[in-house]
């Protein structure tokens, strides 16, 4: 395998060839300014930016109708954006024709030329790009080869199965060796099992291309194995553009809070602020001592945001092994519903006051006698650290 | 389980229907002029020979069955009007068939673009003039295309001849007549093809750097070909037959085979040789139809 090398024979309009300033020399290798696209009144897109650097396994994640779409097929073409520019490689593309982009897509259902063979459908990119025959063929049968695909290439897409097709789909999009690689869901159509071996071979292959991915997609599991970086949309807007990790652990807005994982959400004011430490009085569960965020809370109601695994459960009267470096905030409350995951165990604990508080607990030992039942009375309990404090 | 068998005989008696009409409608009614193809001419009621008489008995039938010939068959061959009209069918069924191809592929195209509410708008445009009597539109255009005629009239107009021309009773009154009456048999089943593509293939088409024109010669015109294969057969076989416009438009110095069996059957009262005539035109229909059977299978089959 020789994807390494970077030629092509496109005739189309090659964005790394001379960059138009010198300026653009450590521009990122895409740059969406402030687009805007409505769709009758109803703004899809609404004044976005983002960033996006070479080599980037870059997912926007949102609900179904939040503009991802929308804003994939502005950096395909197919869209223009009614206001803000697009820039690849520090060019606005903005007057580039879908034909012309040094970008592919891979659709979401595939849209595969249903009259042509596998081998045809990789091949048609190439030559469009006016490629010689001989490196036509070449390219195809390493594209045939990444994809696993031999002695498929005489099949028509409807003699495929539907991993197959997605393979096709994937190596058409590959083919002409694009800056940037656009996938719209790319794997919505594959059932579980299918789906995260082809999230692992996704991972691998950008990694072994070294080319920018971009994918749009609803499923946030997806979205944290594959990506390096999640913008998460929400109404047209990115709420958050973080790592996987700092979108879980450090979410920017009560929405993402919600929208990545599971959270128990405590809302109240803030009462006093000591040096390392806030202490907020919350409706459902009392005061609760925060850390001090990075970020200043600016405005008072706020909400303090608890990750289900990190709420532990004891029994009351027992002492929690827990090392008193950091303040604990104990809630007490009744077991009232046990969801055993096999992994974790989710217990529902109705606080006394008739807040619901979930906590998950890995279930770490095969034996394990540390579970409660329903209607048997707990103590919730989490550390200052596992709290985030997040605007209203 | 009931519900099944309350459904169950009325289906499978429903299932006899198709083959039942065909027997009654087709085979029946086929064997009739096949069997009068192979008799001979007779001044009598009816106007032939032999006529099977059930009744008479075993002799009678066999004597009967030795009189059957191919003659009427040899006549057809070997007489120059018989093969000049089949000729000419030919000829004015392909042109036609191509001209409307023309006329009807863009049109579907640009239908099948439409927004959904104006697509249905515009299906109803190409049905209404079914509303009327197809007599009575081929006389209209009679009306349009004689001496004094609107078309004559707004070409006088616009100075764009200087004396009336002659339509009627010409090859281009007949073209303009068939066109106008088959338009919509080779619009429909285009529109259908078109309409149900996925618009995602032109987009695809278009990220691997198709331009427009090349996305639609290489993906939407090669996916729109069972259409077109059946918008041409839809028209093709019945304007080898068609009677009514070569009758009225054209002039009568050629005729279809359409015409030559009409008169044949009712100027001339050889009710054989028409018959004969008829079942050759009918084996002539039979090729293409075959041959678009085949080629409907084998894109079902997706070219194993």
């Amino acid at each position: 395998m020789t994807l390494e090398s970077p030629d092509i024979g496109r005739p189309n309009i090659d964005v790394s060839a001379g960059p138009p300033d010198a300026a653009a020399a450590d521009m990122p290798l895409l740059r969406v300014e402030g687009v805007s696209k409505k769709f009758g009144s109803f703004p899809a897109v609404d004044h976005l930016s983002l960033d996006i650097r070479a080599g980037e396994f870059f997912a926007l994640l949102g609900p179904s109708g939040c503009g991802k779409t929308t804003l994939l097929r502005m950096l395909a073409g197919f869209e223009t954006p009614d206001e803000g520019r697009i820039l690849l490689g520090g060019r606005d593309i903005a007057p580039v024709l879908p034909h012309e982009r040094p970008v592919n897509m891979m659709f979401q259902n595939y849209a595969l030329f249903p009259h042509l063979s596998v081998r045809d459908n990789i091949a048609f990119g190439l030559k469009r790009a006016g490629m010689a025959r001989a490196a036509i063929d070449t390219r195809v049968a390493e594209m045939v080869a990444l994809v696993k695909l031999e002695g498929m290439e005489k099949r028509r897409p409807d003699q495929l199965s539907g991993g197959q097709r997605q393979r096709v789909a994937l190596a058409r999009s590959l083919a002409r060796r694009p800056k940037v690689l656009l996938l719209d869901e790319p794997l919505a159509a594959l059932d579980k099992k299918l789906r995260e071996s082809t999230q692992q071979e996704l991972m691998e292959l950008q990694r072994r291309l070294g080319m920018t991915f971009i994918v749009v997609t609803h499923d946030q599991e997806e979205a944290m194995t594959m990506a390096n970086r999640i913008g998460v949309m929400n109404a047209g807007r990115l709420e958050q553009v973080a790592p996987p990790r700092d979108l879980y652990e450090a979410p920017a807005s009560r929405w993402v809070a919600q929208f990545v994982g599971d959270v128990n959400l405590f809302d109240g004011e803030v009462t006093s602020h000591e040096h390392h430490r806030l202490t907020i009085a919350t409706r459902d569960g009392g005061a609760i001592v925060v850390a001090v965020p990075r970020q200043p809370v600016a405005k008072s109601p706020v909400s303090v945001a608890i990750r289900p695994e990190k709420v532990k459960l004891s029994r009351p009267g027992v002492a929690s092994d827990a090392s008193n470096s950091q303040p604990i905030n104990r809630l007490e409350g009744v077991v009232t519903d046990v969801s055993y995951l096999g992994g974790s165990t989710v217990y529902k604990v109705k606080l006394d006051s008739g807040a619901i508080l979930r906590s998950s607990v890995a279930n770490t030992a095969r034996l394990d006698t540390d579970t409660y039942d329903v209607s048997q009375r707990v103590v919730a309990w989490f550390t200052s650290d596992d709290c985030v404090v997040l605007e209203q | 389980m009931s519900t099944r068998r309350i459904f169950a005989q009325p289906a499978r008696y429903a299932a006899i229907a198709p083959y039942l009409w065909m027997v009654l409608f087709f085979l029946v009614p086929f064997g009739f002029v096949l069997k009068i193809s192979l008799s001979q001419t007779a001044i009598a009621q009816p106007p032939y020979v032999p006529v099977f008489d059930f009744t008479e008995g075993w002799a009678a039938i066999k004597a009967a069955f030795a009189q059957l010939s191919l003659d009427n068959f040899k006549l057809l061959v070997s007489d120059n009007l018989y093969l000049s009209s089949y000729l000419r069918s030919l000829i004015v069924a392909v042109t036609s068939t191509l001209i409307l191809l023309l006329i009807g592929y863009p049109i579907a195209y640009g239908m099948a673009r439409l927004p959904q509410r104006w697509q249905a708008i515009a299906m109803m445009l190409v049905i209404v003039p079914f509303w009327t009597s197809f007599l009575i539109r081929i006389y209209a255009w009679i009306n349009i295309l004689q001496h004094d005629g609107l078309l004559n009239t707004v070409l006088l107009a616009l100075h764009l001849v200087s004396s009336p021309v002659v339509w009627l009773s010409t090859d281009t009154a007949m073209y303009i007549g068939i066109v106008y009456s088959y338009l919509p048999f080779m619009i429909l089943p285009l529109y259908a093809t078109l309409s149900k593509m996925d618009p995602a293939l032109l987009e695809a088409a278009s990220d691997l750097g198709a331009s427009p024109q090349q996305a639609f010669w290489l993906v939407t015109f090669p996916l729109s070909l069972p259409g077109v294969g059946a918008g041409a057969l839809l028209c093709f076989i019945p304007i080898v037959g068609e009677f009514v416009i070569p009758d009225l438009l054209a002039g009568s110095s050629s005729m279809m085979i359409g015409q030559t069996l009409w008169l044949e059957f009712f100027t001339n009262k050889d009710w054989p040789v028409a018959s004969a005539a008829a079942i050759a035109l009918l084996a002539l229909l039979v090729p293409p139809l075959l041959l678009y059977d085949r080629l409907q299978r084998r894109t079902l089959e997706g070219g194993r």
